[in-house]
């Protein structure tokens, strides 16, 4: 299957999905150093973000959270790409910073986590 | 977006990295807020200076930036972690003072003047009436827009910075006329005598209007400081980037009609104001949030005039309204109370939660507010109060 969304940030990756309905704050929310969610309460706390194709309906928190996808990216620890229902500054500005391809305005409910996903420009291909 | 030609070569990377990836931040804010067009900029405010919120990330990022990017307008500074002259004295870990250092100096690369304030309004960078600009600091957004009238989104530290590097901002949400106008209404029934009601009407009203734009009625007058600590506490609250007060700011029209109403009473003040009381006795007073203006420096220099402070006191404000208040003498009459002056930085953005401080009082709802966050308890008193705690004998 192939959902057409808008692109936030060019670029081609794959990866496996992780998904979750829950919005993602990446300052205090994932650690920079090891990139796990550290959130408590948060339905993906605990999981590692590195290298998945990480899907969540849109970023809060503070806009220091654009910092730390730097820093995941950095370390090598940054998702292969992000998937938005509705991408927002925070998350926009993190993913143009790291070079990590992004794109927005999918329904995301019909992606499964652990399938593999592949973004390339505005596509996902299921 | 429509991209003149100079803005598409910054976009193509023609004038360097930085400009692109800034160029890249600003058209991609600009798709998913639905802006036509950029529009030039005369001012801008960067916030996410202190070591504390940007952390290593944010030295590599602004780092990298300052390779080939430069300010293409005036750009100025919030407060750091730290007081950039006197961080000994404050008791900073020296780990701490190197890191806020290296932030310091790369936005002195990136030719943004080392203001450290986030009064930029009141360290000379004041747009005039309808400018464009960029700002940071949610507390100096809601006074641009509001008592000065220029416009400006809340932008976060890295899309203000695109913003100075590249001269330009997406042109939607506060730079345009329709989203400035009021979206509720609030009727002040109850008399503001001092900073501290207007603190706390603003953190009042914050919590209620959420984005939207309230418009005060039946205040009679508002200092500048009055509307400085309004404008915080709106910001802190709530996401307010924009207030009208008719008789006031220089967007009140007429009053508006057929918007929701909602009170501000003698009541709302009073429960407003306790509820941002902990219990307990402060070991830590510090006041100047947003930072204070000459003429609140100078009321505290007359407040400690021959008195002897026997608790840690903090009065923040920038660097060039200590210079004013170092000519007046007030500097003096301050510090031979045994108060210290906390310029470049702040109660909030400082790590003072590391000092061992416990119980902080402050004159601030915004402070308040934030210090709560970090962990600290806090009394909410109006100034002379937290003055006269400063200097009381155990």
């Amino acid at each position: 299957m192939i959902l057409k969304g808008r692109i936030i940030f060019n670029g081609d990756a794959e990866g496996e999905a992780l998904v979750t309905s829950n919005p993602i704050s990446f300052y205090g929310g994932v650690d920079p150093e090891t990139g796990r969610v550290i959130d408590k309460g948060h339905e993906l706390r605990g999981k590692s973000v590195a290298g998945k194709v990480l899907v969540f309906p849109y970023g809060k928190g503070s806009t220091v959270g654009s910092y730390v996808l730097y820093r995941l990216a950095k370390n090598n620890l940054a998702p292969a790409a992000i998937i938005n229902e509705r991408c927002e500054t925070i998350v926009a500005v993190g993913a143009i910073i790291s070079g990590i391809p992004c794109v927005d305005m999918i329904h995301i409910e019909k992606i499964r986590s652990g399938e593999p996903v592949r973004v390339k420009g505005a596509k996902v291909s299921l | 977006m429509l991209l003149t030609t100079a803005e598409q070569h910054m976009l193509s990377g023609r004038e360097g990295h930085a400009t692109k990836k800034c160029m890249e931040i600003l058209v991609a804010l600009g798709e998913i807020y639905g802006a036509k067009r950029l529009v030039k900029v005369s001012s801008v405010q960067v916030s996410g200076v202190s070591y504390k919120n940007l952390g290593d990330a944010g030295i590599e990022f602004l780092s990298d930036l300052a390779k080939d990017g430069r300010a293409r307008v005036r750009t100025t500074l919030n407060p750091a972690g730290m007081d950039l002259a006197n961080w000994r004295t404050q008791g900073i870990d020296e780990g701490f003072a190197n890191k806020q250092l290296q932030v310091i100096d790369a936005f002195g690369k990136l030719g943004v003047e080392i203001s450290c304030t986030c009064t930029p309004y009141l360290a000379g960078n004041e747009p005039s009436f309808g400018d464009h600009i960029a700002w940071g600091e949610s507390s100096a957004v809601a006074y641009a827009n509001s008592v000065l009238g220029a416009r400006t989104n809340r932008e976060g530290g890295p899309s203000a910075l695109a913003a100075s590097l590249t001269g330009r901002t997406p042109l939607y949400g506060f730079h345009l006329d329709e989203n400035r106008v009021p979206t509720m209404l609030v009727d002040v029934t109850t008399a503001l005598k001092t900073m501290e009601d207007y603190s706390a009407m603003g953190y009042f009203v914050g919590k209620k209007a959420g984005n939207g734009v309230p418009y005060f009625r039946g205040v009679k007058r508002a200092a500048l400081e009055d509307l400085k600590t309004l404008s915080a506490a709106l910001a802190s609250s709530g996401g307010v980037a924009m207030y009208h007060v008719e008789g006031v700011t220089p967007e009140a029209n007429a009053s508006p009609r057929g918007l929701d109403v909602c009170q501000f009473s003698r009541r709302d003040l009073a429960e407003t104001a306790s509820a941002l009381n902990d219990e307990g006795s402060p070991d830590f007073i510090s006041v100047g949030c947003p930072h204070c203006s000459l003429k609140e420096v100078a009321t505290i220099a007359g407040l400690l005039r021959g008195r002897s402070v026997r608790r840690e006191f903090w009065i923040c404000c920038s660097r060039k309204v200590k210079l004013l208040s170092d000519r007046k003498g007030f500097t003096k009459t301050i510090e031979d109370s045994g108060a210290k002056f906390a310029c470049d930085t702040c109660m909030v953005v400082a790590p003072i939660e590391d000092l061992g401080f416990k119980i902080v009082a402050t004159n601030s709802a915004k402070a308040a507010h934030y210090l709560r966050n970090n962990g600290l308890r806090v009394r909410f008193w109006p100034l002379e109060k937290c003055v006269k705690e400063a200097t009381r004998t155990a």
